[in-house]
């Protein structure tokens, strides 16, 4: 990343020369008409959903609708929580998504270590398997591995959407060889000679090195088990074991003429998600770069 | 400090492995670590991948709910696959999906992105506006799409209705309608463009300035430099991005069951939405499973077709 070579980030600037002042300013001026046109369709859905969560029911089944609330109404936010056990079911999503991203994050580490940083007969064959794994349709697993559930007596209990991904899912495997190759060997060697077993070594330099890493892991998989619908739709049973998408589906049903309570049911539904990109705007980006650029 | 990496050899956590009690070379030790410590991996890959792929190839070859019955039907789920009305419909949608969101949100992906990239003010801020939509997503965001597809009241044809009407035309009704039903899970998937923007933009920050100096001396008008540098050289992060891109979209599942449930008239039955119904619904696991080794095939071919393209149009001699 350190590196001394002016990148495109100022390639605007080498543009500049040669062109005249006049077509200059019209470009720029298309650029940012265009920039902010495409801003403002990317935004209106987002309005929307909050437009249509504060508005009187008088108001919200107008045609043509109306684009300003004549008076806000929150207590849209409170419906969901009073017809079913809303509160519950962030839990339920909350100790879903904690519990698969930790585990993630942990076998995940010391797998892509291990094929960063050892050397063993088929290493490279073998990471070859999990790069082709990430290229593998889920959904031919879906069957047999619900049987295996079936057969473990584990329908009904989280432990099919949390305990798969404690065995270091391929994608994030890569993700984390991808940032331990670049660390500089030299710790290694120092840390070899000082009597490090390769467990000591990616536990005491390896590891503390790789925390932004392990944030984008964690990140990523809270985000992908929180917006999950397909898994808990198949494993969950029982309305009150329901996570966040299996509620916001279960609200749909009973809410047909209440739209302000579904789309304020829907904007708590995708508010810890955005709230956690906010926070973490960083790693995101960077996970990206990481996994995206680089692949 | 020799001897104390020996004696560490010698007590290590694989000593026993040697019966003559002798150190093990430390080559030799550094495999077992890696195997050790790869063993997440490996144990997931059997239990929860290969395996249940071989044993999806099986129960495919059976006609059974997992409850009362498993009857063998040799291959007839694998003869029905390919003669089913139904599932080729899947296809068909789930392949006009493909073919049209992934080429046209990569180029949506790209502009923006080079927009983005022209020194513009306040970059960070768009950039996060037209990544956020493709944080969200699942239920939540079905369920407003839904709303503002409304063909009555909803936001879309608000907007539509007054300019097509006086062209005597109008407005679709959308998800409503088995024409417009699936263009509306298209076009709704625009929305996510900025995911692939965000891999963009990181990638044209990475081009060197001095290769547009260089076409700029050698008289390249902005678009030639365009064709001629940025794009040679962000085909590598392309390329990443369409195959996991098809992968992912033939796996379209969330959007067609939340908004239509397949309909009107199956014009938005996807395949993954297809083998839940026959699986989970009608409980044809083994159905399920044989249409799931074709979704897996074709998937596959999609990627080697793509891999062995690679080398025509990626540059992997980067700067």
């Amino acid at each position: 990343m350190a590196t001394t070579v002016q990148t495109g980030a100022a390639v605007h600037q080498a543009g500049q020369h040669g062109n005249s002042k006049v077509s200059e300013t019209l470009y720029r001026l298309l650029l940012y008409g265009a920039v902010i046109l495409g801003g403002v369709i990317f935004a209106i859905p987002f309005y929307w959903m909050l437009r249509t969560s504060v508005m009187p029911t008088t108001q919200v089944y107008l045609f043509p609708p109306e684009w300003w609330p004549d008076k806000f109404e929150w207590h849209h936010f409170k419906t969901p929580f009073a017809v079913f056990p809303f509160a519950r079911f962030f839990l339920n999503s909350t100790f879903i998504a904690a519990g698969s991203a930790i585990g993630t994050a942990l076998s995940s580490s010391v797998v892509g270590f291990s094929f960063a940083r050892l050397r063993f007969p088929f290493r490279d064959k073998i990471f070859v398997i999990v790069l082709a794994t990430m290229m593998l349709p889920e959904h031919v697993r879906l069957v047999p591995t619900y049987l295996l559930f079936v057969e473990l007596d584990w329908i009904g209990t989280y432990r099919p959407l949390i305990i798969p991904n404690w065995f270091a899912p391929a994608f994030y495997v890569f993700l984390m060889r991808q940032f331990f190759m670049t660390i500089p060997r030299e710790l290694d060697d120092s840390a070899m000679i000082d009597g490090c077993n390769p467990i000591g070594l990616f536990w005491r330099i390896h590891l503390p090195l790789s925390l932004p890493a392990l944030g984008v892991v964690l990140i990523f998989m809270v985000t992908a088990q929180w917006n999950d619908f397909l898994h808990p739709l198949i494993y969950i049973q029982g309305v009150p074991n329901y996570t966040v998408a299996l509620g916001l589906r279960l609200f749909e049903g009973h809410m047909t003429n209440n739209m302000q309570a579904l789309m304020a049911a829907s904007i708590l539904g995708v508010l810890p998600t955005i709230i956690l990109f906010f926070f973490a705007q960083r790693y995101f980006v960077q996970g990206i770069v990481v996994s995206g650029v680089k692949g | 400090m020799a001897s104390i990496t020996e004696s560490q050899a010698q007590r290590g956590p694989f000593s026993w492995l040697r019966r003559d009690g002798k150190p093990m070379k430390p080559s030799t030790r550094e495999a077992w670590y890696g195997y050790l410590l790869a063993s997440p991996w490996i144990i997931g890959f059997i239990v929860f991948t290969f395996g249940p792929m071989l044993a999806s190839l099986i129960i495919g070859l059976f006609r059974t709910d997992f409850l009362t019955e498993m009857t063998f039907v040799g291959l007839r789920w694998y003869q029905n696959v390919l003669s089913d009305s139904l599932v080729r419909k899947a296809l068909f949608n789930t392949a006009i999906f493909c073919f049209t969101v992934v080429p046209i949100n990569t180029a949506l992906a790209l502009l923006i992105a080079v927009m983005l990239n022209q020194g513009i003010r306040l970059q960070s801020f768009w950039r996060t506006l037209y990544y956020l939509p493709s944080v969200v997503s699942g239920v939540a965001v079905s369920l407003l799409w839904k709303w503002l597809y409304q063909p009555d009241i909803g936001l879309l044809n608000s907007i539509l209705g007054p300019l097509l009407r006086p062209l005597g035309i109008d407005p679709p009704r959308w998800i409503f309608s088995t024409e417009w039903a699936l263009p509306s899970l298209i076009i709704m998937a625009f929305w996510g463009a900025g995911g692939a923007m965000l891999i963009y933009l990181a990638g044209l920050r990475g081009i060197p300035t001095s290769l547009y100096e260089a076409a700029e001396i050698d008289g390249a008008n902005s678009f030639r430099r365009f064709f001629a540098v940025t794009l040679p050289l962000l085909t590598p992060t392309i390329f990443f991005n369409v195959v996991l891109n098809i992968i992912g979209s033939w796996q379209v599942f969330t959007q067609a069951m939340v908004m239509t449930r397949g309909g009107p008239n199956n014009a938005t039955l996807t395949m993954v939405l297809h083998i839940y119904n026959t699986g989970f619904q009608n409980f044809y696991f083994g159905y399920a499973s044989a249409q799931a080794w074709l979704l897996f095939i074709i998937v596959l071919g999609f990627v080697i077709l793509a891999l062995r393209s690679a080398s025509s149009w990626v540059h992997y001699d980067r700067v």
